[in-house]
């Protein structure tokens, strides 16, 4: 009996679509959050991520509508987020269908909405998104989808998001992200072994070679990808015997 | 199969009642204590922290006719903190009172493993359990938790571990409880779900 390491497909939506980006921007099509939610359910996902990325911001009935879409096609847990700077914005998340809630932004901004989230849903739904990019030897932490820099660094701000109540840590290379030339290993090593928490890394997956690499050298309790499961360039079936067949403890579907 | 689904406000009621309703059963999701009195087949369902379920149900006085509805013989399944409940107390919330259907006390699990154990995880049986009947021996199931329940008593029929070993499926007369989360473990929750439904029909 042990916990196995997870594979986690993410949807960025606009609202209604899914979509996807290179180094954040110039955002694509990427297809049906509902179609790909019922389809990586059934191919052995461990969970969902749903994130609201753009402006779709004042369209926030449309994202909750999609959650709960998402939510209906799910035998797994489903995190949510994009957007969410109160508790009152969670709680309509939670309402929709999610299990547990991501905030970045607005928790760097006001930390104690951690404790107000962790209060209210328990640590386990309480999951930090850091979006980390490499600044000489360590990492600096940057907000609203990556454009603008903060003076927090990345291992110290894991480090007192858990304090404040995260259960988990959503950790993103901005460097790596829509690259697909293989997570930052030496980010996630850093995060990962620095925090009581499970860490899910993300940014730069394209082979299972990275996901073996991220599980071994970066000591990733999960990992997170995007395009390459929707755009079926990599199944998530084949990506679990390969890691198995490396000695990384991972759920086969039956 | 008539299924009382009691709601306190946890987060995981809506999934659970979808889980349910999905395997054909007919679900009344409530937070009266008459319903709860007058109820066969009681779900208790439960994620986050434990002093919010005991103070919830003590806030809608469901309490005592939770507990005689199980002494009585309705047949009950708690889910994570709803299983964790039925113990006497819990380190999480040491100044609360557990409904004490069983006894012993609920702990942190150790530090030296990350926590919340959050993830898939697999069982290992102590006895024939009806619970996970027709469910293969590497089946995984999502936990989400931080604090668990002792192994060792009659009430356990299956464990699992993460940093120790710590009680995952209990069965007692018509008292069953899982700590993971059968309605968002796949295929393999569904089907301790519908054991659950068969036997208490």
């Amino acid at each position: 009996m042990s916990l196995v390491r997870r594979i986690i497909p993410c949807l960025d939506t606009d609202g209604a679509r899914v979509v996807k980006g290179v180094h954040f921007e110039g955002l694509r099509d990427a297809g049906d959050p509902v179609e790909l939610a019922a389809r990586y359910n059934t191919e052995g996902a461990d969970e969902l991520v749903v994130l609201d990325i753009a402006a779709a911001r004042d369209n926030r009935p449309t994202f909750l509508e999609t959650i709960r879409r998402v939510a209906e096609q799910l035998a797994i847990p489903l995190t949510a987020g994009g957007g969410i700077r109160s508790l009152e914005a969670a709680r309509a998340v939670v309402r929709a269908g999610a299990d547990k809630i991501t905030v970045n932004t607005a928790a760097v901004e006001r930390p104690e909405l951690l404790s107000e989230l962790s209060a209210e849903f328990g640590a386990q739904a309480v999951v930090l998104a850091i979006d980390a990019k490499r600044d000489g030897p360590h990492w600096q932490v940057r907000i609203r989808g990556g454009r603008e820099g903060t003076k927090l660094d990345a291992e110290d701000w894991a480090k007192q998001g858990v304090q404040l109540g995260a259960g988990e840590i959503l950790l993103t290379s901005v460097d790596r992200d829509g690259t697909q030339s293989g997570f930052d290993t030496d980010l996630t090593e850093a995060i990962s072994t620095g925090v009581s928490v499970p860490v899910i890394a993300s940014g730069g997956a394209k082979s299972p070679e990275h996901f073996l690499e991220v599980f071994t050298r970066g000591a990733a309790d999960a990992a997170l990808a995007a395009s390459i499961f929707h755009d079926q360039v990599q199944s998530i079936r084949a990506l679990k015997a390969f890691l198995k067949a490396n000695g990384v403890e991972v759920r086969l579907p039956c | 199969m008539k299924v009382t689904l009691i709601d306190y406000g946890a987060g995981n009621v809506p999934s659970v009642e979808r889980a349910l309703r999905r395997m054909g059963a007919q679900v009344e999701t409530t937070n009266r204590p008459e319903n709860i009195s007058a109820a066969r087949c009681l779900v208790l369902p439960g994620v986050g922290h434990c002093a919010a379920l005991i103070t919830a149900l003590d806030a809608h006085v469901l309490r005592q006719p939770l507990i005689e509805a199980i002494t009585r013989g309705a047949t009950f399944l708690g889910i994570c903190l709803g299983l964790q409940a039925l113990y006497e107390s819990s380190e999480e919330a040491p100044k609360l009172q557990g409904l004490g259907l069983l006894p012993g006390r609920v702990t942190r699990l150790p530090a030296n493993v990350k926590l919340p154990h959050m993830g898939w995880n697999t069982l290992k049986t102590i006895r024939p359990s009806r619970l996970l009947r027709s469910l293969p021996s590497e089946a995984y199931f999502y936990f989400a938790h931080s604090f668990a329940a002792p192994t060792g008593g009659q009430e356990s029929a299956a464990i699992s571990e993460h940093g120790r070993e710590f009680l995952a499926v209990l069965e007692k007369d018509n008292i069953w409880a899982v700590q993971f989360h059968p309605e968002k473990s796949g295929e393999a929750g569904a089907q301790v779900l519908r054991n659950f439904l068969r036997a208490a029909a």
